[in-house]
């Protein structure tokens, strides 16, 4: 019997599966990958762990500093391990089923923090019609080609979405001698954090704005896609198509929390942020499991993630000690105007905690108002892009009664 | 996160910076505006390892307009397995005042 059971060897599995050995817990960690990190060791672009390591790394030394003290620390773990099932038995009782080139194994924890991660949204989910053919990829497919593996997936490249990943390998593509030809945007603004918007200017890369790509067409391979303008309610636009010559169709278009063997157990969603509902330990609505990183809610800094895997972990270590997370109870934190995303979902007021947020939509000179505690902060600018990390203090979480709710608003009174 | 900087130029002399919320945000911007320069990362090839490719990065920013030449001389060069994280692949590339290190752990087959 493990005391828990992480799923998930990316940024926020491997941070909570060493958090939760030196805090002397008895660990397994299952990866479903031939190698541990997740995706960080394709991300090979500096930006990573400035808060957590407090200096700049690629993702793949991010990832290493991890998995070197997974090593040191002798943690159990293993690799080409796909997970087929939980089961719940009891509230300090829970399998996991899951494949491994020994065969299927059956695995039991008091705990399971559930790492997952997050896949990525393709082109059938973004309504592009047209000619099935070769040369169509995620951005995250045309990274693993690229920067595990050596192949270069196209030449003439046009790239849906302009979020990081989207933007991360428009430069992909351009430093190894590829032309970008456009970076196709639904919004009417970059969906990117700046220091990745900035690639497009380094690049000479076009950016559309309030545009789609809605159709492609080539014989065995793709030879042109079909853009279309739309108007702010996102319709189409009629007589604004045009045509862009490529070979390559990146598809970047968002992120969606994993949370499939999660939901089949019966943990309740929150269908904003697409991961389960959770308390201050990031404990889903089943006693026990907890969740961390992309499965939760799509994170835009690594150093969020490795944060949530440590909390998680920390949660486990409470849960099995008193037999649950207790609380005397539990005050709800709901959404006010323009906040689109949201965790934790319910908090306590014994201790301090940090929420995560994401706005709806970009607003410059803002207040962000809590206001059943009469906690105010301002913000000079907020993006859908950027995530709000602020931290409520126990003190300030037990002025409130049942709820806390969190609103983004224009500064001015 | 960040902040948005200001600089006046005049005849390629920096005449004012404004908006910089840190003296780190002051010199990135002026050096920006006079010598843009950039972390470059790619992947080169790798003989005998678990892996065909090794991430690599150079271990300080390069000017802009050398970017090019470094990624062709990069698309040549291969190493041999094992590799390890930090390990040196080209010293003062193009004379640049810079390394290329190797940023992911690459075993022997």
């Amino acid at each position: 019997m493990y005391d828990t059971i992480i799923i998930g060897g990316g940024p926020a599995g491997l941070a909570a599966a060493v958090k939760a050995k030196k805090l002397g817990l008895k660990v397994l960690l299952l990866d479903e990958n031939e190698f541990l990190g997740g995706i960080l060791p394709q991300c090979i672009h500096p930006g990573f762990g400035l808060h957590y390591f407090k200096e700049e790394l690629t993702g793949p030394e991010f990832a290493h500093r991890f998995i070197r003290e997974i090593n040191e620390l002798n943690i159990e773990h293993y690799t080409n391990a796909y997970v087929l099932e939980i089961e719940n038995y009891s509230d300090l009782e829970k399998k996991v089923v899951f494949s491994s080139p020994e065969g299927v194994k059956e695995v039991w924890g008091k705990t399971i923090i559930y790492a997952a991660g997050a896949r990525e949204r393709h082109a059938f989910e973004i309504g592009i019609v047209g000619d099935r053919v070769a040369g169509i990829y995620t951005a995250g497919e045309a990274q693993t080609l690229m920067d595990i593996y050596g192949v270069m997936p196209g030449k003439e490249v046009v790239i849906v979405g302009s979020g990081d990943v989207g933007l991360i390998m428009a430069r992909r593509f351009a430093l190894e001698g590829a032309k970008v030809k456009a970076v196709i945007e639904l919004m009417p603004y970059p969906g990117g954090l700046a220091r990745n918007v900035m690639i497009l200017r380094d690049f000479e890369i076009p950016l559309y704005l309030s545009h789609k790509v809605v159709e492609v067409r080539g014989r065995k391979r793709v030879e042109k896609v079909k853009v279309v303008k739309v108007d702010e309610n996102l319709k189409e636009i009629p007589g604004s198509e045009f045509w862009i010559e490529c070979d390559t169709l990146l598809i970047s278009a968002g992120l969606i929390p994993n949370v499939k063997l999660l939901k089949k157990i019966g943990a309740q969603i929150d269908p904003l942020n697409g991961g389960p509902i959770v308390n201050e330990f990031l404990e889903t609505t089943i006693p026990g499991i907890f969740v961390a990183g992309n499965a939760l809610l799509i994170n835009d800094l690594v150093d969020y993630v490795a944060e949530q895997g440590e909390l998680a972990a920390l949660g486990a270590k409470e849960f099995i000690e008193n037999q649950g997370i207790l609380s005397r109870k539990w005050i709800e934190l709901k959404r006010g105007s323009n906040v689109r995303i949201l965790a934790p979902h319910y908090i306590s007021g014994e201790r301090d905690v940090y929420i995560y947020a994401r706005v709806s939509r970009p607003m410059e000179n803002v207040r962000v108002t809590f206001p059943e505690i009469e906690k105010e902060l301002r913000l000079p600018v907020v993006k859908p892009s950027e995530m709000l990390r602020i931290k409520l203090k126990a003190e300030e979480i037990q002025k409130a009664e049942e709820e806390i709710t969190m609103e983004v608003g224009k500064g001015e009174v | 996160m960040g902040c948005t900087v200001e600089v006046e130029v005049e005849n390629d002399r920096v005449k004012e910076v404004s908006g910089y919320k840190c003296p780190r945000g002051k010199e990135w911007a002026i050096e920006e505006v006079i010598s843009p320069k950039r972390v470059v990362m790619s992947v080169i090839k790798v003989k005998d390892g678990k892996l065909p490719t090794v991430s690599v990065k150079t271990d300080k920013p390069v000017p802009k307009d050398k970017i090019p030449e470094l990624m062709k001389l990069l698309a040549k060069i291969e190493v041999k397995a094992p590799v390890e994280v930090g390990q040196v692949i080209l010293e003062k590339p193009l004379n640049l005042d810079v390394k290329v290190v190797a940023t992911r752990k690459v075993d022997s087959a």
